[in-house]
């Protein structure tokens, strides 16, 4: 199966990267953006119940894919 | 003293850093590649500057996990002295000797220059300064914004375990003389047990004048004498 990851800065962390995308949107006249917050993206593919996947994918957040000082990460298997 | 530089994959100070402790000390250190899974007898442990591996995922993220540093956190738990110098500090809080993390620059640039510090906290790995002193090494980083929560930072500041803050030439945390955004002006903190020390700057890179300075050299002179 395929598990998607999101991993982005936790809201009170300053994200000087989002910000700087967030001001060149507005310069190209995008003028409705309020927030930028920029992120990773990662597509898993394993083996194993949908279960027990989302159980070692926590992990795998927990342990490397986000470092959970500064970062928030959402986990979602979407249907094949 | 017998002291150990971890060689990762990526790193590029892991020589200058050997010349410095090889003059400072006395005795060069043993190099150690990442792949190892035991360190030699040592005094002190030193994780380089660099990239390891490429910086991927986070900075220090990938190294943090490498066979060698399950021997660092064992080495760290018999007290065993580790010192982390910019990505070294980066993976000493990746693996979690070290609270918080240091994320990209403020200002979205990489910063290479000197930088006057403030030495704040009490250390053996800063035993050749006085407390308040002001000391000179040199930034180069990309992702030296040390962050932490609010819980951390205050337990940092409260025990004393900020070591080296960033300041200006009359020796004041300003939020001008912070190149990188780090909280509290952080440049180094320590472990409660002072024996584990991370900073950002380059102390390795100013071990005689006609490299721009001799902090560097008394840093290591002294924190050798003081481990030992």
């Amino acid at each position: 199966m395929k598990a998607i990851v999101h991993v982005v800065l936790k809201k009170d962390v300053l994200d000087p990267q989002g910000k700087a995308v967030e001001a060149a949107l507005r310069t190209l006249g995008f003028g409705e953006v309020s927030e930028v917050r920029q992120g990773k993206f990662f597509e898993i593919t394993l083996d194993g119940s949908r279960d027990d996947a989302r159980a070692r994918l926590a992990s795998m957040c927990e342990e490397l894919l986000a470092n959970p000082v500064i970062e928030d990460y959402r986990v979602s298997i979407p249907d094949a | 003293m017998r002291t150990v530089v971890v060689v990762f994959p990526g790193s590029n100070c892991d020589r200058d850093v050997a010349v410095a402790l090889a003059r400072c000390t006395g005795r060069a250190p043993d190099l150690v590649w990442h792949g190892a899974t035991s360190l030699p007898a040592c005094g002190l442990v030193v994780l380089p500057g660099g990239f390891s591996y490429g910086d991927y995922l986070r900075a220090g993220a990938i190294a943090a996990h490498s066979p060698i540093m399950r021997s660092v956190h064992e080495a760290a738990e018999r007290g065993t002295a580790v010192l982390g110098i910019c990505n070294g500090f980066q993976i000493l809080t990746e693996t979690g000797l070290l609270p918080g993390a240091l994320v990209r620059n403020a200002g979205l640039r990489f910063v290479c220059r000197p930088v006057d510090l403030r030495v704040d906290g009490d250390t053996p790995f800063l035993a050749a300064f006085a407390p308040g002193e002001r000391v000179r090494f040199p930034v180069a980083h990309m992702e030296g914004n040390y962050q932490a929560d609010a819980e951390t930072m205050a337990r940092l500041e409260g025990d004393g375990r900020v070591a080296l803050r960033y300041v200006d030439e009359a020796g004041r945390a300003t939020e001008a003389a912070n190149p990188n955004g780090s909280a509290a002006g952080i440049a180094a903190i320590t472990s409660n047990s002072r024996r584990i020390f991370g900073l950002m700057p380059h102390p390795e890179r100013v071990i005689g004048d006609e490299l721009g300075g001799s902090d560097g050299r008394r840093f290591f002179t002294a924190l050798a004498d003081a481990l030992a």
